[in-house]
């Protein structure tokens, strides 16, 4: 008698209990559908509200230059309250290229002494420092460098400080991307290759690093990427400069992108309103350009991972 | 899967077929170390392994320990341990150089400083007084209360509309998107990531400033009554004026914006943790997928995406170049409604820093240093809980923005 025994067991419930359990079986199937169907819209309306902003900026940043966009301002220098960017994009590039190479040095040897001889649970001390230095404010760093380097060091305005102060910005990124991509080696690389005989160093750049290299290679791109879209840290340590980078590490202010958006967007004349639309759509450019080319690298190191591999391994058979 | 698929997907770990040329190589280096070779593991991936019989100095002679490869090799970990250091070094270095900038402003502002409303330089023509052996110009007077509860306040506008949009976007991306699409999202959060703050304080200024001054916040503005708690919301002045777009909510959602990322796409690497078969025995008992999330998944990654936020905090409250360029800038008085000027100590440090120069007795410039103290201790305070809170997570994708 299915159908007696479903009434008795509810009935020695308290009502209470009773009203749950109605509650939560067929009673208000409609409201939990309609609840469920709500929370997963409200998730799709997160999903605009983020997609959104992104479409705002780039078509904001984008109709704002093209609208009165000549060619000339990527062959000219800037001058006056107008001009060109092409002091700007040469500064940005130098500094790009100086950072890459700092923080490529500093920031993927200190990642591989984390990843590959220091083990997981030592060098909490160096780890930490690391952390807490990517959580310093740019702004002050841009202060200590102006203070130190700037003025107590006679650098001036220099590229010198700029770097400096840029890389010790994303080096505890790189180090962090590096010691997780050499991590992510697996250990039996490495003990194949000491069974095998072969040398510490060998192994090193031909088991662990090349394997973990897309994704230094990655962190090192989101790194420049940073680097490249700050403007408070350099507002005080490369000064700014009209003219192409003259190659001198100090003494010698630099121009850079990010300074031409925020300072001549509040000089009150059109023509630099219009510089800085530019700026900041070349800026824009650059930094898309990085990501794409980060997000390459990504999808090359999952095609090297290791359960990629035995997938694939696994096919023929 | 075509024929010419398959051979080049076996053919394709190049790893599994370097291997074999890659242990030939070891045999015989074994024997001739390359002599050539000092640049490090930067160069790993295209120097030649070897050469035998090479053209390096003593190339032909049996190589032991002291050849200069071998020693380069031995001593390299005590290398990289050192430029492990510097980071710790540096990090040393700009702690004391800001203590050391600081100090002046210390002594002379006392506790005061956090507790003043008021920002005074004192005259530029005034003569330089000594006041507990501190020069400073006649009048000088600064209170930082301003600028650390305008930091507080845009933050916390920012988490409050960055954590649900964020926790929001990843469930959807996670739970019901297709993996194509959800790729396309993370790409999305990319490049919000990567959008230089210059560019969010440009677009703000411009463009969302105005349209939230206008089409969002003065019907608001309108409507909001009198009374405590909601004349926050209320307009300023008898026009229940909205402002013209500079102000605490355009920095909290410019701030919010920037930090969506970090959150989203944190939370995102979470949800694809949290192991299937608890979801799926939640739904098998009869709940929906909405209510699956909130009871089993939810709950799972909630350390995490609290450690996620307090993440995204941290860089909302050291964010500086956009709310220098939306705050409205008035460091001296607290914003009274949603809609007034304020600022914060970050962007108060890159808009006074110039004319602190003008300061001869150097008491502005060391102020600086105060307040790039003051922030430097909150963020670094927030950093370490979400540190503490996330310590267990590691992300898989690509990595967002500074200080994930």
């Amino acid at each position: 008698m299915p159908a007696g025994v479903t009434p008795q067991a509810t009935s020695e419930r308290r009502p209470a209990d009773r009203q749950a359990a109605r509650r939560a079986a067929g009673a208000s199937l409609g409201r939990r559908r309609l609840t469920n169907r709500l929370a997963w819209i409200a998730g799709a309306l997160c999903l605009a509200l983020v997609a959104i902003p992104v479409l705002s900026v780039i078509w904001g940043v984008v109709g704002r230059a093209v609208g009165n966009w000549h060619w000339n301002v990527l062959t000219t220098d800037t001058a006056g309250n107008g001009g060109g960017l092409l002091n700007g994009i040469e500064g940005t590039l130098v500094v790009m290229f100086g950072v890459a190479v700092i923080t490529g040095v500093i920031g993927i040897a200190g990642g591989l002494y984390l990843g590959e001889y220091l083990p997981a649970d030592r060098g909490q001390i160096l780890r930490g420092a690391s952390e807490v230095l990517s959580g310093v404010p740019s702004i002050v760093l841009g202060y200590v460098g102006y203070v130190v380097l700037v003025v107590q060091f006679h650098w001036g305005y220099s590229l010198a400080a700029a770097l400096i102060v840029l890389s010790i910005l994303v080096v505890p990124y790189v180090t962090k991307t590096t010691e997780v991509a050499i991590r992510g080696v697996p250990t039996a690389y490495r003990e194949g290759a000491e069974a095998l005989g072969m040398r510490s160093g060998y192994t090193l750049r031909k088991l662990v690093l090349r394997p973990a290299l897309p994704g230094i290679a990655t962190g090192l791109i989101v790194a420049l990427a940073i680097a490249v879209g700050e403007t408070a840290p350099l507002l005080f340590t490369a000064g700014f400069s009209n003219k192409a980078p003259t190659g001198q590490l100090t003494h010698s202010p630099i121009g850079y992108l990010t300074y031409l958006v925020y300072t001549y967007f509040n000089v009150p004349a059109a023509s630099a309103h219009a510089l800085a639309a530019d700026a900041a759509l070349v800026l824009l450019v650059i930094v898309l350009l990085l990501i794409v080319i980060a997000r390459v690298l990504v999808s090359m190191t999952q095609r090297y991972s290791p359960d990629r591999r035995q997938r694939v391994g696994r096919a023929p058979t | 899967m075509t024929a010419d698929d398959r051979t080049t997907m076996v053919a394709e770990p190049p790893l599994v077929a370097g291997d074999e040329a890659q242990r030939a190589d070891a045999r015989q280096t074994s024997d001739i170390p390359p002599q050539a070779q000092t640049g490090g593991p930067t160069g790993a991936g295209t120097a030649p392994p070897a050469q035998p019989g090479g053209s390096g100095p003593g190339g032909g002679s049996p190589s032991g320990p002291a050849s200069p490869w071998w020693r380069a090799e031995r001593l390299m970990p005590r290398a990289l341990r050192g430029v492990a250091f510097l980071p710790l070094v540096a990090l040393v270095l700009i702690l004391a150089a800001l203590v050391w900038k600081a100090m002046p402003a210390i002594r002379y502002n006392g506790f005061g400083f956090f507790t003043r409303s008021v920002w005074n330089l004192g005259g530029s023509y005034s003569p330089i007084v000594t006041t507990n052996g501190i020069r400073h110009p006649q009048g000088a007077t600064y209170g930082a209360l301003p600028l650390i509860v305008g930091t507080l306040q845009s933050s916390v506008i920012a988490l409050v509309l960055a954590v649900p949009i964020g926790i929001g976007t990843a469930l959807i991306v996670v739970e019901k998107l297709p993996a194509r699409l959800s790729s396309g999202v993370g790409f999305f959060l990319e490049v919000l990531a990567g959008i230089p703050s210059v560019v969010y304080g440009l677009w703000g200024a411009l463009t969302l400033g105005p349209f939230l001054a206008h089409d969002i916040a003065q019907p608001i503005a309108n409507v909001m009554p009198n009374v405590p708690v909601l004349n926050f919301f209320r307009g300023e002045g008898p026009n229940n004026s909205a402002g013209n777009g500079n102000g605490l909510l355009v920095s909290g959602v410019v701030l919010a914006i920037m930090i969506l990322p970090i959150i989203a796409a944190t939370t995102r690497d979470l949800l694809r943790q949290v192991p299937r078969p608890t979801v799926e025995g939640a739904v098998a008992l009869g709940m929906t997928d909405a209510e699956a999330v909130r009871a089993v998944t939810l709950p799972w990654v909630r350390a995490g995406v609290i450690g996620a936020s307090v993440l995204g905090l941290g860089r909302a409250l050291g964010e500086t170049i956009a709310l220098a360029m939306v705050s409205g800038g008035s460091p001296g008085h607290i914003a009274t409604s949603l809609y007034g000027a304020m600022t914060t100590i970050a962007a108060t440090i890159v808009t006074q820093l110039d004319s602190a120069f003008n300061d001869v007795s150097g008491l502005a410039v060391s102020v600086m240093a105060e307040l790039g103290l003051v922030l430097l201790v909150i963020t670094v305070l927030a950093n370490a809980g979400a540190r503490w809170l996330v310590r267990r997570v590691s992300t898989t994708a690509l990595p967002v923005g500074r200080g994930v």
